[in-house]
């Protein structure tokens, strides 16, 4: 009887991370979509010399600064807000596990979807020289 | 070039890469490389940031369809993140101290080796199902959907997969890919899990694994926004197309004329890479 529980309540927590995922892919790629317009209306000759690696100005490798770009309605700005909401969404995805996790209270699996969930937020939010 | 022209070039090679990438089932990051390098002459960190980004993009698109159908196991895949994720972590700051030309090198190595093992015929899940030690202890073992129902399936070999999981993210940190050939021979072969509980499972680490090298990534200033967004777009169109086509494609032949072509790519990136 048991297992049975953990089957229906695992069929719902995956409809939701289903629902999750694509919401997140759509809204990212309507965000690149948009940005990319609006990039090359303004930009008809290339900005970035793509055969020799620069990196790219502060102001899109920082979320503030993405965000900063966004609003103020830059095309680039724009297209890496929507590469940031990409990337927040496998992200979405384990914050959503840990809930379901607790929710079952499996706590050995709280904790290492805690690990994983810490890890990437390192790696979006650290600081990397 | 003008920006309008190299876009839409971009876009077109994008959606044709991940449109290969779906039907030889390697995804489209590992011909995303090659083809900005190769054919456009774009640095190799601009290639790796541009690809990673549509890693996740794929991965993510694909596993909306996949969950719904009850195959991945989350606990293997939450377990084995872990060591993707620090992998990654590792692989992309080692990006740093590598040159050009070495990273070429690995990535037509690792490019060959992915090429190969899509053409091998999965096993089927082994019939002496005796529960292990340590999967037990981490609630691993689970039940999956087939036509004669639910049917349980026991998992083995968890410090091997979690040691190749490891090596697994350092390659999607290094070389912007999903690594999702090694993701499958963890868990095809060394942790005996079916089918298609490996092949979605691997696939749903694949988005957090190249999360956690893109946030790096990103911070390095490797994703160019012109140059992601016809390649993001691109890839996630041609592999959306991809998978509506496989449905009702001979496979076989198909993945074996790709693997050529992709074995071509590889052989290209490690000549360039020595000259």
């Amino acid at each position: 009887m048991t297992t049975q529980t953990t089957e229906s309540s695992d069929q719902r927590v995956d409809l939701i991370m289903s629902r999750l995922l694509r919401t997140g892919v759509l809204l990212s790629a309507l965000f690149v979509f948009a940005g990319g317009v609006l990039f090359l209306l303004r930009h008809p000759t290339p900005v970035t010399d793509y055969h020799n690696f620069q990196g790219e100005p502060a102001e899109f490798r920082t979320v503030p600064g993405i965000v900063h770009d966004a609003l103020a309605l830059r095309g680039r700005g724009l297209i890496q807000l929507g590469l940031l909401l990409l990337i927040a969404t496998p992200i979405a995805r384990v914050a959503f596990s840990v809930m379901a996790f607790l929710y079952e209270r499996d706590w050995m699996y709280v904790l290492v979807t805690l690990v994983v969930l810490s890890l990437l937020f390192y790696s979006l939010l650290g600081a990397h020289p | 070039m003008n920006t309008l022209d190299f876009t839409a070039l971009v876009a077109l090679g994008s959606f044709a890469a991940g449109l290969l990438g779906a039907l030889t089932g390697l995804g489209g990051g590992v011909v995303i490389v090659p083809l900005l390098t190769l054919l456009f002459g774009v640095d190799i960190h601009y290639a790796i940031g541009a690809a990673l980004v549509s890693v996740i993009a794929t991965s993510s698109g694909a596993a909306a369809a996949y969950v719904r159908e009850g195959y991945s196991n989350i606990r293997v895949g939450m377990f084995l993140e872990v060591a993707t994720t620090i992998g990654a972590l590792a692989g992309a700051a080692l990006v740093l101290y590598l040159r050009v030309s070495v990273l070429s090198v690995i990535f037509g190595v690792v490019l060959l080796y992915s090429a190969y093992v899509s053409l091998w015929e999965h096993p089927s899940p082994s019939a002496d199902a005796k529960p292990d030690r340590i999967a037990s202890w981490l609630r691993m073992d689970s039940t999956y959907p087939t036509p004669n129902g639910l049917e349980r399936y026991y998992v083995r070999g968890v410090p091997l997969g979690f040691a190749l999981m490891f090596v697994a993210g350092v390659l999607s940190g290094l070389l912007g890919i999903g690594s999702g050939a090694v993701k499958v021979l963890a868990m095809d072969r060394a942790m005996k899990l079916p089918f298609k509980v490996s092949t979605t499972t691997s696939n749903f680490m694949i988005g957090v694994t190249a999360a956690a090298g893109a946030g790096i990534y990103l911070s390095r200033g490797y994703i160019d926004p012109g140059l992601a967004m016809p390649v993001m777009l691109g890839v996630l169109a041609g592999s959306l197309f991809g998978a509506r086509i496989l449905a009702g494609a001979k496979v076989r032949v198909l993945r074996l004329v790709f693997s050529g072509v992709i074995a071509v790519l590889a052989a290209e990136m490690i000549y360039n890479g020595l000259k």
